[in-house]
């Protein structure tokens, strides 16, 4: 579904991504692992077009998407769940997930998915009025994943939904994903410091160090793999 | 608690203003009989009106606290008086009707001073409004909306003077000038945020002027253009005081097309698109909404109602020169929207009348009067940092029990 070919990435002269490729498949979740500063959430940025990759490709049912505007790319089916959520604060629930349909045409269907959203997490329901600055963190990332599932993805970018939430919640949040992935088919590209979380809702994963993946295999070799185990997992 | 230590804290300031303005308010030096007089009564004014002005200050902020702490505790349990008016059809419709017949009788009951002041406070409010759009709901800071304005004035003025086009002619010509002036300069700009934004867009308000005002062979430079036409009725021939009048409601028409039209933006597409770049502009780009064009949009817009205004400005002065167009007029518009309620048009709306009125009215007080426009502009934005009319939250009504259908807004779409 989607192939990054030997992207290479630049912030000005620095070089973030240097050779990286990757393939996922449809209805799959996949992970990619790594220590900060690693390149994961920039991997997520040129996909989106946010920041675009110097070269290299990037393919998306067989189409080169690396030149498209961020905005296209969303339109063709791939949408993110930015890192720290990122959710309009002063917007309300509601019209958070309203922004998160903006490209869709199709009220009817905008307004199922709405009452989905809210049967997936009947806190928002709840709390529609309100701003979204006013929610907890947990709150806000549902909010956030939300969203992007507002814009009808075919492809789900996640960057980092356990950012700074509690464990309970984290465990709550990684069920909605593996919930999402199985009753919608959403393609998931989970990019998780939390490797150990990650590893056991993928399928397959990838282990990312200093601009480059260093490894790459099914959730559950990774999971059994030492040297994951011993730098990511802390075993 | 309201108590002792107020009062000697306003005590204790009282002093310090009655040491602070002992040279100039007590002693006197009378040059013609050699004398110093002492003048005790006026310390002792002082005293006692800066003692009761600090605790009313202190008073008033601590009641603004008490307030936010009751909001925060979601404890407020009556809605605001400005908020009950929009709700309740048995407030808003006596006023509504009041309003209107305030305005339909206003330049047949008061002078000709009196309508031309109540003409440049309406030029302000659609300005205003247009400011607002991005200002208030883009979030872009822009100080050189006057530039836009001057396009407006001297297409009206220029295209009369060598073609002779009439005012409802140059109208729509004004507001497209101001829209290819505002994509003109959009395009490079909008790469830039917040501070860096504001300065360009200041440079180029400046620039604007500058070669109005040195161009003379295009412009007629300092000098201006001088017997612009007021706007025609069918080639009607009206004194001063009714071409004054008709202008008036020629004024009131264009606002209500721009509140109309604001408000269809405000709640469109590329409304709420606005109001999302305000705020996330990352996750905007990961909602799939077009920065730049938004951003575009946004400032194409408002310079369009800044053109549009600045024909009007230039049929109701019948003269107009650079000076008309300075950075001091950037900032009164900006003043409207920030002291109005950023994002809100009623507020923009009182913030026009209020700003452009009071100053006039305030004529009588002569000499003091920008000190206490100043004042104004200090206490509002100390009591009221939203604005006086903050903009109102959308509410979505659900009836019977949830999950319910969300009266969406989605239902108008741009």
């Amino acid at each position: 579904m989607l192939e990054l070919k030997n992207i290479k990435t630049f912030y000005g002269n620095i070089q973030a991504l240097k050779d990286v490729s990757i393939e996922i498949s449809e209805g799959e979740i996949i992970t990619l692992i790594g220590a900060n500063g690693a390149g994961k959430s920039t991997t997520l940025m040129s996909i989106c077009g946010i920041v675009p990759p110097r070269s290299g490709e990037i393919l998306f049912m067989g189409k080169p998407i690396q030149d498209m505007a961020p905005n296209n790319i969303v339109s063709l089916g791939i949408c993110q769940v930015p890192e720290g959520r990122r959710i309009f604060p002063f917007l309300t629930v509601a019209e958070n997930l309203d922004m998160g349909a903006f490209l869709r045409k199709d009220k009817d269907e905008i307004k199922r998915d709405i009452e989905y959203i809210y049967e997936l997490f009947p806190i928002l329901a709840e709390r529609r009025n309100q701003a979204g600055g006013t929610l907890s963190g947990g709150e806000q990332q549902m909010l956030a994943i939300s969203r992007a599932l507002m814009a009808k993805p075919r492809l789900l970018l996640m960057d980092e939904p356990s950012l700074g939430l509690a464990p309970l919640i984290v465990k709550q949040i990684f069920e909605i994903i593996k919930k999402i992935n199985t009753e919608n088919k959403t393609t998931i590209f989970l990019v998780e410091q939390n490797a150990n979380m990650a590893l056991k809702v993928a399928h397959r994963g990838y282990v990312m160090e200093t601009g480059r993946v260093s490894m790459s295999d099914t959730a559950a070799n990774l999971l059994a793999n030492d040297e994951v185990r011993k730098a990511y997992l802390g075993i | 608690m309201f108590g002792f230590e107020e009062i000697k804290k306003s005590f204790l300031t009282s002093l310090w203003f009655m040491f602070l303005t002992f040279p100039i308010m007590v002693i006197r030096v009378n040059t013609v009989q050699n004398i110093v007089e002492w003048r005790w009564e006026r310390m002792f004014m002082i005293g006692i009106g800066s003692f009761f002005l600090s605790f009313l200050w202190r008073y008033l902020l601590e009641r603004k606290e008490l307030g936010q702490k009751k909001a925060d505790l979601g404890e407020v349990d009556s809605i605001p008086w400005n908020r009950r008016i929009a709700r309740e059809p048995r407030f808003y419709i006596p006023a509504l009707i009041a309003i209107c017949v305030f305005v339909l009788v206003f330049p047949f009951t008061f002078s000709l001073y009196q309508t031309t002041i109540m003409i440049t406070a309406l030029i302000y409010v659609i300005t205003g409004l247009g400011l607002n759009i991005v200002v208030g709901l883009a979030g872009l800071l822009d100080l050189g909306y006057v530039a836009f304005y001057a396009v407006g004035a001297y297409s009206y003025a220029l295209l009369n003077y060598h073609f002779g086009l009439g005012f409802w002619t140059v109208l729509p010509i004004g507001a497209g000038m101001g829209l290819i002036f505002g994509i003109l300069l959009g395009f490079p700009v909008l790469r830039l945020k917040g501070d860096y934004l504001a300065i360009v867009t200041l440079g180029f308000g400046e620039i604007i002027r500058l070669v109005l005002e040195n161009w003379n062979d295009f412009s007629f430079g300092p000098s201006g253009i001088a017997n612009i036409p007021r706007p025609g009725l069918f080639g009607i021939q009206m004194s001063l005081h009714q071409a004054t009048i008709y202008l008036y409601f020629v004024m009131i028409f264009l606002v209500l097309v721009t509140i109309f039209v604001v408000r269809r933006l405000q709640d469109s597409r590329i409304g709420r698109a606005w109001i999302a770049l305000r705020e996330d502009e990352v996750a905007c780009q990961a909602m799939g909404i077009d920065k730049t064009w938004t951003k575009l949009s946004a400032f194409a817009m408002g310079a369009t109602w800044a053109g549009m205004a600045g024909v009007v400005f230039a049929a109701k002065t019948t003269f107009i020169n650079p000076a008309s167009f300075t950075l001091w007029e950037s900032i009164i518009i900006l003043c409207v929207v920030v002291l109005g309620g950023m994002g809100s048009v009623i507020g923009v709306i009182f913030g026009a009348l209020t700003l452009i009125l009071l100053p006039e009215y305030l004529r009588a007080f002569s000499e003091y009067r920008l000190l206490i426009f100043g004042a104004v502009l200090v206490v509002m934005m100390v009591f009221r940092p939203g604005g006086i009319v903050s903009p109102e939250r959308r509410i979505y009504q659900f009836k019977g029990t949830a999950p319910d259908k969300p009266k969406a807004e989605a239902s108008t779409p741009g």
